[in-house]
């Protein structure tokens, strides 16, 4: 049997120490179009903001591909899958077949209607490797930037920037930043802090047009103000990409669909992470959940039943962590609940710290904290177990929440048999 | 693989175990320095209390470990001995694993800003936790 990852990242990862967990000898063969050794996706606006170093962002050590006996192809770009004669099609017309197949090919940048010219040299997306390196590249000379998009890659990469001593105004259409994972007291907070480092903040408002004669000059803002820069990072945010499955009788939504099982439509055909439409189960729908832990756990579970193991997905929910400057926020499930829906939200707010939780029928669906982080997963554990937490209620905001508030039953059999948490 | 177990009924809620790890990841292995001069390590273990009941509570080193999947890094592993650990040296700080542990035993050491959590000491025969406790409420076996 042999079987193909087109993808390199979190999904493809997974898939792999999934299956050699178990199978030493199948064959694997990962394809990818870009040229590096798996590496930290996140850690682009970490290397651009010089925090970390190039060997920091490898994902697993260099060994990895060796270790697990795999079959590379970088630089190889996938641009067909032939269902019926099992191949994946390479942009130069090359067939390479598989028996089970995992697309983990991740997402592509979303770049909006905006006027002007994008073949400009220095107009640049944020999630390659390759985008931090002609960023970091640019940055050697000019200083002024517009980031467009200030959600999770849009409010990293300003951060980079602004460590990196460049004068950066970031633009969001939404009303805050970090609006889709946090909510308005701990945007604002997030903002706050943006603010003190010297950066503009303009919310609530967007870039129509990017202009320039050679190369970008500025940007003009929808009320028609200017703002002069020397270079532009779209980081709107990606949406899967599907491109290789058109047309074929692989079922696409908004991305792949996969089952619990992270299969697809088609026989044989696995799909997970960005790429992937799987079950959220807070939301109660299908859709992409484009985040690490997602993706890694999704390639897991493919590459357990493409050996055969048949394993069952328990299901997706947002979780988010991003750290500004000194700031760090969590956000899990739902965070912006829509309070006729039968939703409670409880909070506390001291100083630097927030915290939020939000509740439905005493089921905790969702939590943001800010500043104090302290035991933050305990929420996830709860979220996931979907467990009444009514006799402890007034705990759930304090750093005192523990197993000591949960049941007798559930101490012993987590705490004192090796149970997975969900078992 | 050997697992620290609490057993609640014989804790006192003492915090001897904490004092404990302390000291065993401090830069001297002394107490009194390691609270009073140097940067005094996060306690990877954590005394519980409610009401008359108490626990000590530490890293499962789960099958399954949600932080090893959700690191962006790399920086957190299961070994194969099956202990799950942090290289802190490639620790970016995101703080994912600490959102995902469903134990919430996962710290955050402020001094470098990376994860902390339980490594079962791997310079110690037995966790100076379970070392310490003086009415076996921590212990170190093999469980099914």
């Amino acid at each position: 049997m042999k079987i193909v990852i087109v993808g390199n990242s979190a999904a493809a990862v997974g898939c792999i120490e999934a299956i050699r967990q178990h199978d030493k000898k199948v064959e694997i063969q990962v394809i990818t179009d870009e040229k590096y050794h798996t590496y930290s996706r996140p850690g682009i606006t970490y290397l651009l903001g010089k925090k970390i170093n190039e060997e920091k962002m490898l994902y697993r050590p260099l060994d990895f591909y060796k270790k697990h006996a795999i079959k590379t192809r970088f630089e190889t770009k996938v641009t067909k899958v032939d269902t019926a004669n099992k191949v994946v099609i390479t942009g130069i017309g090359e067939k390479i077949p598989y028996d089970k197949l995992l697309l983990g090919t991740g997402g592509i940048p979303f770049v909006p209607p905006i006027k002007g010219r994008f073949d400009h040299k220095s107009v640049f997306s944020y999630t390659k490797w390759e985008d931090a390196e002609k960023v970091m590249e640019v940055v050697k000379t000019r200083k002024k930037a517009v980031v467009i998009g200030a959600g999770m890659i849009g409010s990293k990469t300003v951060e980079g920037l602004s460590m990196i001593g460049c004068d950066v105004t970031v633009v969001e259409l939404g009303k805050n930043v970090l609006g889709l994972a946090l909510d308005n007291t701990a945007s604002s907070m997030v903002e706050a802090r943006m603010k003190e480092k010297g950066v503009k903040v303009l919310t609530s408002n967007e870039v129509t047009e990017i202009y320039g004669k050679d190369d970008v000059e500025g940007v003009i803002m929808r009320d028609g103000d200017e703002i002069p820069c020397d270079f532009v990072i779209i980081a709107v945010g990606v949406f899967p990409n599907t491109e290789m499955v058109k047309g074929t009788d692989i079922e696409v939504n908004r991305g792949i669909v996969v089952n619990e099982k992270m299969e697809t439509s088609a026989k044989d055909v696995y799909a997970a992470g960005d790429c992937a439409e799987g079950y959220d189960v807070l939301a109660e729908i299908k859709r992409p959940i484009p985040i690490w832990p997602v993706a890694y756990s999704q390639g897991k579970i493919a590459g357990l039943n493409m050996i055969g193991k048949n394993a069952v997905h328990q299901g997706n929910f947002p979780i988010n962590a991003i750290e500004f400057d000194g700031v760090p926020t969590i956000s899990v499930g739902i965070t912006n609940p829509d309070e006729n829906a039968g939703f409670e939200v409880i909070s506390e707010k001291e100083g630097n710290n927030y915290r939020k939780i939000v509740l439905k029928d005493d089921v905790v669906k969702g939590a943001v904290f800010v500043g104090d982080l302290t035991r933050s997963g305990l929420i996830t554990g709860l979220i996931e177990r979907k467990e009444k937490i009514t006799e402890y209620k007034d705990e759930l905001l304090g750093n005192d929440l523990g197993f000591v508030h949960y049941k007798r039953e559930l101490r012993d059999s987590k705490l004192t048999q090796n149970k997975n948490w969900l078992e | 693989m050997k697992r620290v177990y609490p057993v609640e009924d014989n804790c006192m809620g003492c915090k001897l175990c904490e004092v404990a790890c302390v000291v065993e990841h401090s830069e001297s292995h002394d107490i009194l320095r390691a609270y009073k001069e140097e940067v005094t390590p996060v306690s990877r273990t954590r005394v519980e209390e409610k009401g008359g009941v108490s626990l000590s509570l530490n890293c499962r080193h789960c099958e399954e470990p949600s932080c090893v999947f959700a690191c962006i890094s790399g920086a957190m592993t299961k070994n194969d001995d099956g202990i799950v650990l942090v290289n802190e040296e490639k620790c970016i700080g995101c703080w994912m694993c600490l959102m995902s542990c469903q134990y919430g035993m996962i710290e955050r050491k402020m001094i470098n800003k990376t994860a902390s959590k339980c490594d079962l000491c791997p310079d110690r025969e037995k966790p100076a936790c379970v070392e310490a406790c003086p009415n076996r409420a921590l212990v170190f076996e093999e469980r099914n």
